[in-house]
């Protein structure tokens, strides 16, 4: 498992490098004097690797922090106060799922048109079930327990209840969700830019990248290759990272 | 059994109403104003704009549209493509068979693959042959549709001559994308499958039954295998929304006519009543695929129906 995340850190190396993406040296070339070859427009493919790994990664980040907020928000709430509350909560989330994942993101920019900032919306909600779901489980299990009373006894206000005692129960399971959500969201994000509806081109991103050197698949694989290379080896090792983190919590996760 | 069936269509209805608001409001949650999609190329006065609008109904509140649009629904009226003209629904069902197609036998691959691979790797625990599978599981996991398609075509199509990489019609042309689709699924089914067994192998009526002094293999496949198997009924379901979400890709790179293509083309060109109807009909198969399933669930294990 460290290997995993020995892994993880190499592919963050990405932001630290020069903005070599708009070169307009002439070739469609091979890989000697540029380490993966250059693409259609003459630049440097794995610079721009390096660099749409930030925005890949970002995606995923930044969607998996919007879902897991507002989904552990909505589970909390809808644990704790229950009945009405909790209806309301489960239905829109039923809902949620009613749409297979990518369909809803792809709905959502659809809707909101094609960009990172909306990319990010997009995967972050179709990823919200799931937080929910856990959260609101761990609250039901831990709503009843002595602690949670003996808080109550002693005049403590609902919200401190839950960020202090409940909360802390969650974070486990969560943080083997998000980690793994993670890597979802990178492969939802570039899936969605590779069918060009996310983020365009010029902008490198791991997912057009690989949609540009479709049309050269035939005598110049690389362009297309690497990209790809690159979001299986980073989500690889993040779910190795996922996996061995719910190894690791496992006994403590009273679900 | 009957009443549950008749208690899960009924809570179907909410969802079926809660998927066609969702799919209403996508017209209006646009940014910019809905009469600029249908104004088409001539240039938009004031006047003509509000002609638009009151001819599509748009003035009217939002809860008469509404109501407008899903009577429409029901009886399948989605509207028409704004580029083609024609009805959407034709459109969907057009290509429909060829989705379906590609789906349901990615989830024949992926079930039948997975399945078996879960099971090997369980009774093979501990040994390099569970790792294998186990790592190459993950791998499959980790790895894009839109990779190891493209990954394929480059092998097969192009290096190799064997397969044609685009088109449909003919088995040659199904087995690169059902596989490449089926990939993540099988991954997804081995590991479930895995540690299904491997919890239920060390529970106690197993080693009941081993002491009863049953052959190994019956004790596997008969009281171990329906046990693990019931998590993995509600996983296919799942899957089968994900494999409809990989088929928007799949489409797309081998060229193949479908729902996913058909949705991804519509959105690019800004055809919002096609879009609509696609997730409209994407979202309510999904929904009663679940049924379906759940259904299943409960046929298998008593335990659903009366708790």
């Amino acid at each position: 498992m460290a290997i995993g995340a020995a892994v993880v850190l190499a592919s963050v190396v990405s932001p630290y490098d020069p903005i070599k993406t708009n070169q307009r040296a002439p070739l469609e070339a091979p890989d000697h004097a540029h380490l993966m070859g250059t693409d259609r427009l003459g630049r440097d493919v794995f610079a721009r690797v390096l660099w749409g790994g930030r925005v890949s990664l970002s995606v995923g980040v930044v969607a998996v922090g919007i879902a897991a907020v507002s989904g552990t928000t909505l589970g909390l709430v809808a644990g704790f106060y229950g009945r009405r509350t909790d209806s309301i909560i489960m239905r829109l989330v039923d809902l949620l799922q009613a749409f297979p994942g990518i369909i809803l993101a792809l709905a959502i920019v659809a809707t909101l048109g094609g960009s990172l900032r909306n990319l990010m919306i997009a995967v972050g909600i179709s990823a919200i079930p799931d937080y929910v779901r856990i959260t609101r489980g761990t609250v039901l299990n831990l709503r009843d327990q002595e602690f949670v009373l003996a808080a109550r006894v002693v005049g403590a206000r609902d919200h401190a209840i839950l960020v202090r005692h409940v909360l802390p129960n969650v974070t486990a399971p969560l943080i083997v969700l998000a980690t793994l959500g993670i890597a979802g969201a990178i492969i939802t994000g570039s899936a969605l830019s590779f069918l060009g509806l996310g983020i365009r081109p010029p902008t490198a991103e791991w997912g057009n990248m690989l949609a540009d050197g479709r049309e050269f698949l035939a005598h110049a694989w690389w362009v297309a290759f690497f990209p790809g290379l690159a979001i299986m080896l980073t989500v690889f090792s993040i779910n190795l990272l996922g996996d061995g983190l719910r190894d690791a919590l496992d006994p403590r996760l009273r679900l | 059994m009957l009443s549950y069936i008749a208690h899960r269509m009924l809570q179907l209805i909410p969802v079926l109403v809660g998927i066609s608001v969702l799919t209403f409001l996508m017209l209006h949650l646009i940014p910019g104003d809905p009469v600029l999609l249908f104004a088409g190329d001539k240039p938009l006065t004031e006047a003509r704009a509000a002609v638009i609008r009151h001819q599509l109904g748009l003035d009217r509140p939002l809860w008469v549209q509404y109501g407008d649009y899903a009577g429409h629904a029901v009886r399948g009226d989605l509207g028409r493509g704004l580029r083609s003209q024609r009805p959407v629904l034709d459109s969907i069902l057009e290509v429909l068979p060829g989705t379906a197609k590609l789906t349901l036998t990615a989830l024949a691959l992926a079930a039948a693959a997975g399945i078996t691979l879960g099971i090997l790797a369980a009774l093979a625990h501990g040994t390099w042959l569970d790792t294998a599978v186990m790592t190459l599981a993950i791998l499959g996991i980790s790895m894009p549709v839109f990779y190891s398609s493209l990954l394929m075509i480059l092998l097969f199509s192009f290096r190799l001559g064997w397969l044609p990489a685009t088109g449909q019609g003919g088995w040659e042309r199904l087995v690169m994308p059902a596989t490449a689709l089926a990939l993540i699924s099988t991954s997804v089914l081995a590991r479930l499958v895995r540690s299904g067994m491997l919890g239920v192998l060390r529970q106690e009526y197993i080693v009941t039954a081993r002491a009863k002094g049953l052959a190994g293999r019956v004790v596997v496949l008969r009281h171990a295998l329906k046990n693990a198997l019931i998590p993995t009924i509600t996983m296919l379901g799942l899957q089968l929304g994900a494999l409809l979400g990989g088929a928007v890709v799949t489409e797309t790179i081998f060229s193949r006519p479908g729902i996913g293509r058909l949705a991804v083309d519509a959105i690019l060109a800004r055809d919002l009543p096609l879009v609509q109807g696609t997730v409209l009909v994407a979202a309510v198969t999904y929904v009663l695929v679940n049924l379906l399933v759940d259904v299943a669930y409960a046929a298998v294990d008593p335990r659903i129906r009366f708790g």
